[in-house]
């Protein structure tokens, strides 16, 4: 079904329940219990998980199928931001001008920075694309202020000429919508202390993904998928057998640059805004640890890594010091000291530093990610040979070359 | 022409940081064959190494002092520090005062300490995985060791000023007969200068004129032979990485008078000492000190007022231009061998 084999399937199916009932899974804490801080079921969360998961899935494409390390992704999805505001001020709020919009300026602009970086590779590819993506954010801060808004950024104003929308009414805002409906409405459930938030913006941005998820499967599963592999297993003998690596590499770049901007386009559908921290390099660094995290050439893996890091941003960073004593409060009190004192650097805004470790720990150990380490943890429980393991990832973890 | 002047020492003194920053970055590059990200995390920690010390230069207690009253009429209580007790007042208030010069003699164990464990705890496992491996675990040791200093240090910028005799600034320009005033240099930007200049050259001739040295060059060239030939090679380039840590260090400790070191400042060095090293070429000692000074003129030169008119914005992107242009044209970079890293 869908031009895809079984475990495939499974594997979107798998996605599609989980995003669709994201609203259920992520907030199993009644409203008022003392747990409902570890709730990620709000609009504004569920739509980063889903949107950084495509801007993960995009820059697996590129790296975890050919191996070239981007540490400029970032410029891309801040081009892709400035394309869909600037239609949202000129032509209307509808996000769906803006998202086709900023897929096109991001595709084009890594076009061109693709064609210039591929030339080099390894080292000195990331530094190429570093010193693209510095370059776009400097230029977006200072000389270009009259596109980009400089510090400020760019967001809505109430004069804008918005070609297609009607004028506003005075004192009304703009609002990002789809076709009258409003990205920032939401449906509220409420059963007996539990209260689920039913999001227009994630559910758009959700279905986005699954798209972008299918698309993924299909070009891991493509024969321009499999040149992909190749390059990054030899590229030099892929050259003595007659194939020119540089249309592939370019090709999946710009793909991967595509994603980016999509991400960019729906980031700025969800908040209406846009500002050049957004391609600023440690946001490139973010979607890098995102993949490795996940695991790199495995399909669920960027999304998976996407999800961790944008929960800890969100939820450890909220565990204070207040919050730690209370959960300990049960411990004697030299204990309690002790043992917040030894988890307090970790959490609050000490988060970065876990997320820091973590992925240490997972380059060092599981170079496959957070999915080889499932796949070892499902390989110990089954009775089937060790080679089988990469049935959990859907495709080969064997990512660590 | 007194323009010209200004910009070229303007250019020295963040030319000086940068080539201090590539040269250990291409210490560790040309022996060990591995990209540290955690370099600049390095000079952000030399940098704290001198905050800390002049933290606890002036740890005091309190005594009272009979001859003063404080606004209640009490004897005022005030604070000493345990330095003076030592040293006498005199001599204590010199020693707080060249605070940031004296970590220079700290921040050199320490930093080698941390460069030697780093280089034996972590590195040492990554040699044989590919160059993406080492960029992002190197990544994510700068991410931790930035995080620690956060943790201890809190996010804010430290002000950590210079010795009293260096605070004013040179009249260079009278030198040169031009008219006063019209080009001034801070004094320590000139200290840094000189500094940077005297590490450089004494990294160069300890490899050039000592036997250490000499076969950490051969080792260089070639690892396997220098191997064969009975010697611990791998000790050696253990130590050169902690060399390579110590410089970055002491290039942070004597920075923290002209820029009020933070837990980022070794990040957006980084990525400018990237640029660098590979404008000098990779693994080419010579190309990353001279890269690293042309740089820093160059960009000096782009923020002028006069080119700013004709090129809008192009200080904040002039070195990554010249990175790209490098980068395409001559793959090597200015100095660099050929055969090494070209692809």
């Amino acid at each position: 079904m869908l031009g895809l084999n079984a475990r495939d399937l499974q594997i979107l199916l798998l996605v599609a329940i989980l995003t669709m009932f994201a609203p259920f899974f992520l907030n199993p804490f009644p409203v008022d219990s003392s747990l409902a801080q570890f709730n990620a079921g709000y609009p504004d969360l569920m739509q980063r998980f889903v949107i950084f998961g495509i801007f993960a899935i995009g820059f697996n494409i590129l790296f975890g199928l050919t191996g070239y390390l981007s540490f400029g992704h970032a410029a891309f999805l801040g081009a892709g931001s400035y394309a869909a505001i600037w239609m949202m001020k000129l032509l209307t709020m509808n996000i769906i001008p803006a998202i086709t919009l900023s897929i096109i300026v991001a595709g084009l602009f890594s076009l061109a920075v693709g064609y210039i970086s591929l030339r080099r590779s390894g080292i000195y590819f990331s530094i190429l694309t570093l010193a693209f993506a510095q370059m776009s954010y400097s230029l977006a801060y200072s000389v270009l202020t009259p596109i980009t808004g400089g510090e400020t950024g760019l967001q809505p104003k109430s004069n804008d000429p918005r070609i297609l929308d009607g004028a506003l009414e005075p004192g009304e805002q703009a609002r990002a919508s789809l076709f009258g409906m409003e990205m920032s409405s939401s449906y509220e459930l409420v059963v007996s202390g539990w209260v689920f938030t039913f999001n227009v913006g994630y559910y758009v941005a959700a279905f986005l993904m699954l798209v972008s998820f299918y698309a993924s499967i299909r070009i891991f599963r493509s024969p321009f998928g499999l040149m992909l592999r190749a390059v990054k297993s030899n590229q030099n003998r892929l050259g003595y057998t007659g194939v020119s690596a540089r249309p592939y590499n370019l090709a999946a770049f710009v793909i991967s640059g595509m994603y980016a901007g999509l991400a960019g386009g729906l980031m700025v559908a969800m908040d209406t805004q846009a500002g050049a921290e957004r391609m600023f390099w440690t946001a490139s660094g973010e979607v890098v640890l995102m993949t490795i995290l996940g695991g790199a050439g495995t399909l669920i893996g960027p999304v998976l890594g996407a999800g961790m890091i944008k929960y800890m941003e969100n939820i450890i960073s909220k565990i204070n010091q207040s919050v730690l004593e209370s959960w300990f409060a049960w411990a004697p009190d030299f204990l309690q000291d002790f043992i917040v004192a030894v988890i307090y650097p970790f959490v609050g805004k000490g988060w970065h530093l876990t997320l820091g470790l973590m992925f240490m720990l997972v380059v060092i150990f599981l170079p496959g990610g957070l999915m080889q380490g499932i796949g070892k943890i499902g390989a110990l429980f089954s009775r089937k040979k060790p080679n089988d393991r990469d049935s959990v990832a859907g495709s080969t973890p064997a990512a660590a070359e | 022409m007194e323009a010209i002047v200004l910009q070229v020492l303007n250019g020295l003194d963040k030319g000086s940081a940068y080539a201090l920053i590539a040269l250990g970055l291409t210490l560790i590059f040309g022996t060990l064959g591995v990209v540290n990200f955690a370099h600049g995390a390095l000079f952000m920690i030399g940098a704290f190494c001198a905050v800390t010390l002049s933290k606890l230069l002036t740890v005091s207690h309190i005594v009272i002092d009979e001859t003063k009253t404080d606004f209640l009429g009490n004897p005022a209580k005030v604070e000493v520090p345990y330095l003076y007790d030592v040293f006498g007042q005199a001599t204590g208030d010199v020693i707080i005062d060249w605070a940031v010069p004296i970590s220079i003699l700290v921040a050199i164990p320490v930093m080698m300490a941390i460069g030697v464990a780093m280089e034996r705890g972590l590195i040492k496992h990554f040699y044989k995985r590919p160059h993406a491996d080492q960029i992002l675990v190197t990544f994510g040791l700068a991410i931790v060791l930035q995080e620690i200093i956060k943790y201890f240090y809190g996010a804010n910028p430290i002000p950590t000023p210079a010795p009293e005799v260096f605070a004013g600034s040179f009249d260079f320009g009278t030198l040169l007969g031009f008219d006063p005033n019209l080009v001034i240099y801070p004094y320590w930007r000139l200290v840094y200068f000189a500094f940077a200049a005297v590490v450089i050259g004494g990294v160069f001739s300890f490899l050039q004129f000592t036997t250490f040295g000499m076969v950490v060059r051969a080792g260089m060239q070639d690892r396997e032979t220098v191997g064969l030939l009975g010697i611990n090679i791998d000790k050696r380039f253990t130590i050169m990485f902690g060399l390579a840590a110590a410089v970055a260090g002491i290039a942070g400790v004597m920075y923290t008078p002209i820029n009020s070191p933070n837990y980022h400042m070794g990040m957006d060095f980084l990525v400018l000492s990237f640029v660098v090293v590979v404008v000098g070429g990779m693994g080419s000692l010579g190309g990353a000190v001279l890269a690293g000074f042309l740089l820093g003129i160059l960009e000096s030169f782009a923020s002028m007022g006069q080119v700013l008119e004709v090129l809008p914005g192009i200080n904040q992107v002039i070195l990554y231009v010249v990175a790209i242009v490098i980068l395409l044209t001559r793959p090597r970079g200015l100095m660099g061998r050929p055969g090494v890293m070209e692809d």
